[in-house]
């Protein structure tokens, strides 16, 4: 089974397959996760050349922390079966399955992400999946696509192809997502996988960026998928926890550890009993907060 | 004969032009004794001649020194057509001497040398086809490549002496009171040809806009010109500089200038009052946007803004966030149009601006530089001058001088393409890694390792990773591979003077 | 692998190399524009031609116009080239991969 390990995932970074520039540079900007697209973003003529390309880059560029994910095309395509094998093979953290409708598609996947893994002798259940719902069906069908399978990472929504599904297109305020968005969001919780908001496409919009960032970290979501790596600051901006809410996280901890060392099962702050959602709540807040900078290496607020 | 920045000199060469080898960066306190110009006395009434050709005649001989300003970039028409005229009278053996030499006139330098007109060049620097010519050993003589500052010094020591002086203006008075900011073909502060209009034994302005007398304010002064031409236009507007300088979009340069931020504003020099000197290239400009925000949130100002000015500088002036523009030269129609009209905008010569030999130059004052690098080495010695196939393709411009500021930033990605920027040793050494301070790249900082105090200033910023220089170097090998070494002849095309007048490196020709 | 046309990929964009492939008979032949020939072009054509040869093609004419590619660029723009030029592009060519 795949281990799908808690941690931050605000940003993933689209980087289109085909351009080696892009591909070589990916890792500077500190995305939590990249995502390296074979599908919309290379042309029919160039699948395999973008696919040879991130294979090699995959095999030779340091790309650090983040986690690597790759897009492949969408299943009625004649380039899915050997995207999967080649990305399987040069050891990819994460498969992004496009247009997801329903739970045959995730497990189709499954099934082809395990025979490559034999295939070419990668341990298995080491590859995680995820999937894309771009679709009315897909939202509708959203719960049972996220579980579908144990090497689920997470799913994400993709706003455009859904708008056209709906007969409608992106406006400014965002109501015309509002139910996918919530539908998304509430199927990952339920889970227990990671939800991913849309794109923002316009790069001069840097209010509107903020304004959607800003709602879909209050409704939620893990992150944002990007499509340009100036986004990336700005949406850690966003989830940047609170002076507050790191001084509070690191009493829990304090809490923890005491309760470690005095051998109890009960962890207690200030008199009160301290439960789970809350202990879970407190570990997120101090990855945030290491990873935003905020905190000193004892877990301290770093004061400005 | 090697130098401090252990370079191997030519030891004939050295002796043949008198030249000593680069020491140091501490310029201490010499006295120096400075040269004046003839003056061929008028009272003024009959400068304004209508025929190029007849002044050019009356003044340029065989083996003089004839110089001209890079105002107007790549938008000039002046050198290519006072050149023609030189070229068509059969002049030989001339000193080319300008403050630079800009992409139009490259191949009218290139039919000069071809002729023996030009025998001899010093300038700031170089580019395309020039640059090509003469690192496969098109001139005979070594080019002398001077910083703006060390130009100005080399002006007023005599080390360069103008014999002829041909400035474009785009406004002058019959007399030659003219300035850069009114006309066609504006392009704000004259900082660099002031100090030819001030040294030059003959100065003639060209102008295609003859205004009435008295002109003013007058950069240069009727009492330094001996000559005003009427030629149809001086320059093209939309070549000389752009509307407005416009911010990169380019992520990874936004993301250095974002560290070089990070630098600055924790580095004990920034505080109320500070200076600060950028320069044009898309990272070292988005600086000014981040810096900006920065003093914003601190509450601080700074007192004055150095160098070469674009439009986002400006907009800080206006802002009030910088007190003073110190302006040598403008990059754009924004930051030339300021000049006119903000009088917090000073313009200031090149002696002002740079030179070491002086009762004190702005870059003295200077908190902050940040400039670029086309190599930086491990002992942060910088290249702006040569490629890393060797052929010249840079200039020094203010280099050299802007780096004797207390904090110099170098601003470079670890490497370009398939070449790296940091390198075990750079090919021409132009600043000398002493006058270095911190080298910022886009995966992380290194900082001298004179620098003890910034070690600990800026060893633990949140999100700004300190490398040693030499990780960095090897970083970037492992990235693109080890090159293989140059291939030079023993010829030397061209010597690099630093600030003060030592050779701090030689150009070889590239072999080929 | 036997090359059946002259095929191309790789693009003239900055970082990237277009290497067109088409039939030889002298070994593998490698006409290279690069500006970093002086200081890459020797190990730029030495990956060339172990791709090809790993891909078992030793006769070939190779036309490659380098705009700073790294090496993972250049092996991967080589092999789809080959595969194009083989005609085989349905297949990835594990043996390099």
């Amino acid at each position: 089974m795949a281990e799908i390990k808690e941690r931050l995932r605000r940003t993933m970074m689209f980087v289109p397959g085909n351009n080696p520039a892009m591909v070589k540079d990916a890792g500077i900007y500190g995305a939590d996760s990249i995502m390296f697209d074979l599908e919309d973003a290379v042309s029919m003529a160039e699948k395999d050349a973008a696919r040879d390309l991130v294979y090699e880059a995959l095999q030779t560029q340091d790309y650090g922390d983040a986690e690597l994910v790759v897009r492949v095309n969408g299943q009625d395509t004649p380039y899915y079966a050997n995207d999967v094998r080649a990305m399987v093979k040069a050891g990819i953290d994460v498969v992004r399955l496009p247009k997801a409708e329903d739970a045959e598609m995730v497990k189709k996947l499954d099934a082809d992400i395990t025979a490559a893994e034999k295939e070419f002798g990668r341990e298995e259940g080491s590859t995680m999946l995820m999937a894309a719902i771009e679709s009315a069906k897909g939202v509708i069908n959203a719960y049972q696509i996220a579980s579908a399978s144990d090497r689920m990472m997470g799913i994400a929504l993709s706003a455009e192809d859904y708008t056209t599904d709906m007969k409608t297109h992106r406006y400014p305020d965002g109501a015309e997502l509002e139910f996918a968005r919530n539908m998304v969001l509430h199927a990952a919780r339920a889970a227990g996988v990671a939800a991913f908001d849309t794109v923002f496409t316009n790069m001069n919009d840097t209010e509107g960026f903020y304004r959607e960032t800003e709602y879909i970290h209050q409704l939620g979501f893990d992150g944002k998928s990007l499509v340009n790596p100036r986004q990336i600051p700005m949406v850690n901006k966003v989830y940047e926890p609170t002076k507050k809410e790191i001084e509070n996280a690191k009493n829990v901890e304090n809490a923890i550890k005491e309760a470690k060392l005095k051998g109890s099962g009960v962890i207690s702050m200030n008199g009160q009993m301290v439960d789970r959602p809350v202990v879970l709540r407190a570990e997120r807040v101090m990855r945030l907060a290491k990873a935003s900078n905020l905190i000193d290496e004892e877990g301290n607020y770093i004061e400005k | 004969m090697k130098n401090n920045v252990n370079r191997e000199l030519p030891e004939d060469l050295m002796k043949q032009l008198d030249y000593k080898p680069f020491e140091t960066t501490e310029i201490g306190h010499p006295e120096v004794q400075r040269v004046a110009p003839k003056v061929t006395v008028t009272t003024g009434d009959d400068k304004v001649v209508e025929s190029l050709e007849d002044v050019v005649k009356k003044t340029v001989k065989d083996g003089m020194t004839i110089s001209f300003h890079h105002h107007f970039r790549n938008g000039d028409f002046v050198f290519n057509q006072v050149m023609d005229i030189i070229l068509k009278l059969g002049i030989k053996d001339l000193t080319l001497a300008p403050s630079s030499l800009t992409g139009v006139m490259n191949d009218k330098v290139i039919e000069a040398i071809k002729a023996g007109t030009i025998t001899n060049i010093t300038s700031s620097g170089m580019r395309g086809s020039l640059g090509d010519f003469v690192s496969h050993g098109g001139l005979k003589n070594p080019v002398i490549f001077r910083s703006h500052g060390n130009r100005a010094r080399s002006i007023e020591n005599g080390n360069i002496k103008i014999d002829v002086a041909f400035l474009g203006v785009p406004n002058s008075d019959a007399l030659g009171n003219a300035n850069g900011m009114n006309g066609d073909a504006v392009f704000g502060s004259l900082g660099y040809a002031l100090m030819d209009a001030q040294y030059a034994d003959k100065v003639v302005l060209l102008t295609d806009n003859i205004v009435d007398y008295p002109n003013t304010p007058a950069s240069i002064k009727q009492t330094q010109v001996d000559y005003v031409v009427k030629v149809d236009k001086v320059g093209d507007p939309d070549k000389i500089g752009s509307g407005a300088t416009r911010f990169t979009k380019d992520p990874k340069e936004l993301k250095i200038a974002s560290m070089v931020n990070d630098v600055i504003v924790n580095s004990p020099y920034f505080k109320d009052g500070f200076s600060f000197q950028t320069g044009s290239g898309g990272a070292a400009l988005a600086v000014t946007r981040f810096l900006r925000q920065s003093m914003i949130d601190a509450g601080i100002t700074a007192s004055f803004a150095l160098g070469g000015i674009t439009s986002p500088t400006v907009k800080l002036l206006e802002e009030g966030l910088v007190k003073k523009v110190m302006d040598v030269q403008d990059f754009d129609k924004g930051a030339a149009a300021s000049m006119k009209n903000n009088q917090n905008q000073q313009e200031i010569d090149a002696s002002w601006y740079a030179d070491p030999d002086n009762k004190g130059a702005m870059v003295d004052q200077l908190d902050v530089a940040i400039l670029s690098a086309l190599e930086i080495d491990t002992n942060f010695n910088v290249n702006v001058m040569t490629g890393s196939d060797g052929v010249i393709r840079g200039a020094i411009g203010g280099h050299q001088d802007a780096a004797t500021s207390k904090l110099t930033i170098i601003s470079a990605p670890l490497v370009r393409g398939r070449i790296a920027t940091v390198v075990p040793d750079v090919t021409t050494v132009v600043t000398p890694g002493e006058s270095v301070d911190v080298l910022v790249t886009e995966y992380g900082i290194a900082i001298n390792p004179r620098r003890k105090d910034l070690q600990e200033a800026l060893s633990n910023v949140p999100g700004l990773p300190v490398y040693d220089i030499h990780d960095l170097q090897k970083l970037a090998e492992s990235k693109v591979g080890k090159p293989e070494p140059l291939q030079f002849t023993d010829r030397t095309v061209a010597l690099v003077e630093y600030r003060d007048g030592t050779i701090i490196d030689t150009i070889k020709q590239v072999k080929d | 692998m036997e090359i059946k046309e002259t095929a191309v990929a790789g693009t003239l964009e900055s970082s990237d190399i277009q290497i067109m492939l088409s039939k030889g008979t002298d070994g593998i032949a490698i006409d290279l524009e690069s500006d970093v020939a002086k200081q890459f072009g020797n190990q730029i054509k030495k990956v060339i031609t172990e791709t090809l040869t790993a891909m078992g093609i030793q006769n070939a004419k190779v036309k490659a116009v380098d705009k700073g590619a790294l090496d993972c660029v250049i092996k991967a723009r080589t092999i789809a080239a080959a595969q194009r030029a083989a005609k085989t592009t349905d297949e990835p060519a594990w043996e390099v991969l």
